[in-house]
């Protein structure tokens, strides 16, 4: 069995930017099922663009990884998804083609940096979705817009073809209306890939599981502290609750290292990012260098015209702190909070099953209302700290707040991405 | 802190194409966040990464490639079944 589907829905919420009206599809568990792709991660024959006027046109001669398999399963390639500009932001306001508009409230941003691909799935256009995480891309705008999202262990799905912005933190995952159909979708893009060197050879095939009676909680503090919305806290206590009622046990745990992952965070995403993004140089693809001036007065140009301010910023973020004299005051230091925080998440992990608090601090801002960069990275705080120790993270919805979706983050060990799937699973079916 | 002589500085270095309009807010904003980025003086702990895995990478060897017109499509000024690029010297 294998044919076209006929794909038209009206975008009202700018969730797409490019959209595939007739899209082959073949044999396999997804077959004719329509899946929305990130737009930074390459499709073979359909533009892609990282929503960023660099690569305007570009078209890639090559699918990712994950797109080879979506296609041997029978998917049908439904189109592009906006995004924040190279995956730069909390909110798909980034995008150099217009902000995507939360299904729930239109006034309000629907997340970031994978918007697109959430609104999409909120709004019903698709029922799942790939995005990428590289400290809370997918997680965000799954608990903004109230769907579910899982960014798997680093490792266990390949990266190839994913257009890299920071590599050891960033990774492909799955998105959908539903635990059972991000279940499936994992099923189909995780494995090994000689072509990705960090990709591991976990493939997961797996089934939900809704029982876990005996299941033991770590709850930390830091996930309940200060800049923590109390009515998100206690929306996402009573889903705690709910899972305790299922036979869960809870035990309150500490991750002390917390204090620092943002910094360190943003110190290396914007180190790996001055060194990633300096390909575009509008030679090999991109808007045309003129090739009568100088290398560097080019390049310049060239970059002026084709990045956003805030990928420009990143960029010379990453180049100050890894210039001389800088290094081991903000890469060298970065790297020692990192590693504390993985060895936090392995001491705690060593003593409970799986980890569990918001995903987001509150729920969706307006549309402008983080116009300061600072205060928009800081509201990265409670998921950028599974992208530093490269553990799976689910954000599954867990009711509202002032009338907005609210996401509970279920954090687990390394390769344990089965174990927060069936948690979720389990909460998802006892309150639907 | 930083100055905007250095912030100017910065952005040459990594090609970041600054206009000088845009010199005062980028100041204004890295000050914020370098000064947010200082607490990491404060850290404590041992440098030395414990790695259970390593990358692997496949061997060296020549493998089939894309086609010379795929690689070149979307290059913008080509010339000779090459990529012209400005001029380095």
């Amino acid at each position: 069995m294998a044919g076209t589907i006929d794909f038209a829905p009206e975008d009202r919420f700018n969730a797409f930017l490019a959209i595939c009206d007739q899209p082959q599809y073949g044999d396999g568990p997804l077959a004719g099922i329509p899946v929305a792709v990130k737009d930074n991660i390459s499709t073979q024959g359909i533009e892609t663009t990282c929503a960023s006027k660099i690569l305007k046109g570009y078209v890639p001669p090559y699918d990712a990884h994950a797109v080879t398999l979506l296609k041997n399963a029978g998917a049908a390639i439904a189109g592009k998804t906006n995004m924040d500009e190279f995956g730069m932001g909390t909110t798909t306001e980034n995008s150099a083609f217009g902000p995507t508009l939360n299904p729930c409230d239109t006034g309000r941003v629907p997340g970031g940096s994978s918007g697109g691909s959430a609104a999409a799935i909120a709004a019903g256009m698709v029922r799942m979705a790939l995005g990428t995480d590289t400290g809370g891309s997918i997680r965000c705008p799954a608990a903004f817009c109230g769907i579910v999202g899982l960014k798997p262990t680093y490792g266990r799905v390949s990266r190839y073809g994913l257009i890299a912005y920071a590599n050891s933190l960033e990774g492909i995952g799955p998105m959908g209306r539903t635990v059972s159909d991000v279940n499936t979708l994992m099923g189909v893009i995780a494995g090994h890939d000689r072509r990705d060197s960090t990709s591991q050879d976990r493939p997961y095939a797996h089934t939900p599981d809704a029982a876990i009676k005996g299941l033991k909680i770590g709850i930390p503090e830091e996930y309940f502290g200060a800049g923590v919305d109390p009515e998100v806290a206690a929306k996402v206590r009573t889903a705690i609750g709910k899972l305790e009622e299922l036979g869960a046990t809870t035990v309150p745990c500490s991750i002390p290292s917390m204090e620092f992952a943002l910094a360190a965070y943003y110190v290396t995403c914007t180190c790996e990012a001055s060194s990633n993004l300096a390909r575009f140089d509008g030679v090999r693809y991109g808007p045309a260098a003129d090739t009568r001036k100088s290398w560097h007065e080019a390049f310049q140009e060239v970059r002026r015209a084709g990045f956003g301010t805030e990928v420009r910023r990143r960029i010379m973020l990453g180049t100050f702190a890894l210039s001389s004299g800088y290094y081991g005051k903000y890469y060298a230091k970065a790297q020692v909070a990192r590693e504390n925080v993985r060895k936090d998440f392995l001491r705690i992990l060593a003593d409970v099953d799986v980890i569990a608090g918001p995903t987001m601090p509150t729920v969706a801002f307006r549309l402008g209302e983080k116009s300061d960069p600072l205060s928009m990275y800081l509201a990265d705080i409670l998921t950028v700290p599974a992208n530093l120790a490269g553990i799976p993270s689910i954000s599954v919805p867990c009711g509202k707040a002032g009338g907005m979706p609210v996401g509970l983050q279920i954090m687990g060990r390394h390769f344990a991405d089965e174990r927060v799937v069936d948690v979720a699973y389990a909460y998802e079916q006892a309150v639907s | 802190m930083v100055s905007e002589h250095d912030v100017r500085h910065i952005a040459g270095l990594a090609d970041a194409g600054i206009s000088p309009e845009e010199l005062g807010t980028f100041t204004h904003q890295f000050n914020a966040i370098l000064e947010y980025f200082d607490m990491l003086d404060r850290v404590k702990g041992d440098p030395a990464v414990e790695r259970e895995l390593y990358n692997v990478m496949r061997e060296d060897e020549v493998e089939p490639a894309l086609p010379q017109d795929e690689v070149l499509r979307n290059a913008a000024a080509k010339e000779d079944g090459f990529i012209r690029a400005p001029r380095v010297m």
